[in-house]
């Protein structure tokens, strides 16, 4: 069987006496899109940081493409790409430069890059504003923009926060069939953190259901519908299994008649 | 090999961000504007002493130290300097708080240390390329009015100069810095490193004489038997004014830049044997023994230097970064 492409053992991150995530253990495997599902503070963007090796798990064990983060970041990160929540750029500088500006960082000559630029801006529709300034972009554009800095990388996994947060129907349209296209058409894996349920089951293989720091189910979403509700996932949809292990894990918080 | 392209791409950035912007156009306009005037006043008054007379050796050092109307050159760096290094670095790091481009930042195959490595070198090469191009236009400048082209022992004095004047700025660039890694807006950030200029700048002299005072307080009319007294409240005084790096600055450049001055130390604190080789000895001092004069100022302005950046390098790694 492949080495899993995500994997955690009991991965812990406490702030003191906080517990942001609690033993959390997982896997991805290659390709797949893994939709990391919960309410704010669950700590999912916690668990992408681990996953990173930009913040250091209190005990427990991550692997991302089989290295540890901790232990080796800047390798890891050569294989990852990552989309924040609320992506940032440089306001001034035209989408052009601020893709550049990536490839440079991540050691690619400004010859070889321009293509992957090309191509990546073509990919997410920006070719026609590529030389304008990002401080001009809509928020649908940057974050299509922050997609293109992902693919000039030209990553095997994908971290995506709260990509679709914010955006208007039609922007959250074609950031889901980016997404998509990332493990159909790029091979790509995909870990796509959101608390969106619907869009969440638009496109992944399969979910993972985080409620304070806690992962308490994992699968594919039909498989969960099974378990959880005991019916075919074609009768229910994500929402109704999410908040069945809502209820149960936190009946006090639950909303009343559901 | 990556990880090193990597502080090469945020240095090079950096670099052309310092460049663009408009604060680094404000700041030269303004300290060019104010070090040629000064220069060339300084150039024309020294012009006219000396029409007549046969030019004396290393007159040219004089445009840099000659105080003319207002202040000298090297007054003007040691206390603008400053300024300069804080504009440069006061919004470094927590600029790119605000603009969210930190995670994304560190979330690329560099190390961490890249970001404020690189932050830190270009705005050193910025000083260092400001302040070239200052000596080299003030030195253009004499050349043209005194007609007096410079010897090697001034121009090995001027990039001696040089490279202290970058240090010492380098210093309040890595106190701007810090104050952008500790602050995250960058207006509070700009206003607690202006507020310690202000207070190394303006108070410590102050605080020197009160404590001086306090602990040796010398009487209203001092007589032969207070001389101790007058002696231990100058010590104080001297030693309390060190912990700005302004007049460690001072001190050290001022040996450097004129071979005639063979002591940091004001002449209350000279020893016989100093008093004795000042009245007997009247030629200038070689470039290496200026050095060698000024090696302790030197020596506490670059551990100085290395201690604010090591804070600011500490304080950015502990860091948690969060998008």
């Amino acid at each position: 069987m492949a080495e899993p492409v995500v994997q955690t053992i009991e991965l812990t991150k406490r702030y003191g006496a906080q517990v942001a995530v609690d033993r959390l253990t997982l896997e991805v495997s290659e390709g797949e899109v893994f939709g990391f599902l919960g309410p704010n503070g669950a700590g999912k963007t916690t668990t992408i940081l681990m996953l990173l090796g930009l913040s250091e798990p209190s005990s427990g064990t991550a692997r991302v493409c089989g290295l540890d983060p901790t232990r080796a970041p800047v390798p890891v990160k050569r294989l990852v790409g990552y989309l924040p929540e609320n992506v940032g750029f440089y306001e001034d500088m035209t989408g052009y430069d601020n893709l550049q500006y990536v490839t440079r960082l991540n050691g690619v000559r400004d010859r070889d890059a321009r293509p992957r630029i090309e191509g990546a801006l073509e990919t997410v529709g920006l070719a026609g504003e590529r030389r304008k300034r990002v401080g001009a972009y809509s928020k649908g554009m940057r974050q299509r923009l922050g997609i293109a800095e992902v693919l000039v990388r030209q990553p095997r996994v994908v971290f995506l926060d709260e990509p679709t947060v914010g955006l208007d129907p039609d922007a959250t349209q074609r950031m889901l069939e980016l997404i998509r296209s990332l493990s159909r058409d790029q091979g790509m894996t995909v870990f796509l953190s959101s608390h969106l349920l619907d869009q969440v089951q638009r496109v992944s293989d399969r979910v993972g259901i985080m409620l304070a720091g806690r992962l308490v189910a994992a699968g594919p979403i039909d498989e969960l519908a099974r378990r959880s509700l005991g019916v075919d996932q074609a009768r229910y949809t994500l929402e109704e299994i999410f908040m069945r292990y809502f209820r149960q894990e936190q009946p006090a918080a639950a909303p009343a008649g559901r | 090999m990556i990880a090193v392209r990597g502080l090469s791409a945020i240095y090079r950035k950096e670099l052309e961000d310092h460049f663009s912007s408009t604060r680094f156009t404000l700041v030269l306009t303004v300290v060019l504007m104010v070090s040629l005037l000064m220069s060339w006043m300084t150039a024309t008054s020294v012009r006219k002493e000396l029409e007549g007379f046969a030019k004396p050796s290393l007159v040219f050092l004089v445009l840099f130290t000659s105080s003319g109307a207002m202040f000298s050159f090297a007054q003007f760096v040691a206390f603008f300097g400053p300024l300069i290094g804080l504009v440069l670095g006061f919004d470094a790091i927590n600029r790119e708080r605000a603009l969210r481009t930190l995670p994304k930042l560190v979330s690329q195959p560099v190390h961490r240390d890249a970001v404020i490595n690189g932050k830190f070198l270009a705005g050193l090469t910025t000083v260092g390329v400001l302040l070239t191009a200052l000596v080299a236009m003030i030195a253009g400048l004499g050349l043209r009015v005194l007609g007096v082209v410079p010897g090697w022992e001034e121009i090995g004095r001027l990039a001696l100069y040089l490279l202290v004047s970058a240090i010492y700025v380098g210093f309040w660039l890595g106190l701007a810095i810090l104050g952008s890694v500790v602050f995250r807006g960058m207006a509070t950030s700009a206003l607690a490193v202006l507020a310690l200029w202000i207070f190394l700048a303006f108070f410590v002299p102050v605080v020197a004489s009160l404590a001086a005072d306090a602990l040796a307080p010398v009487p209203p009319t001092p007589t032969m038997e207070d001389i101790p007294v007058v002696l231990q409240n100058e010590q104080i005084k001297r030693a309390v004014s060190y912990v700005s790096p302004m007049t460690l600055y001072s001190d050290a450049t001022a040996v450097l830049l004129d071979p005639m001055r063979k002591t940091t130390r004001s002449l209350v604190l000279l020893g016989p044997m100093e008093r004795l080789s000042l009245t007997r000895f009247q030629n200038p001092l070689p470039l290496a023994q200026s050095a060698l004069v000024a090696a302790p100022h030197l020596l506490l302005l670059v551990a100085g230097t290395f201690v604010v950046f090591a804070l600011c390098y500490a304080t950015f790694m502990r860091q948690e970064i969060r998008a």
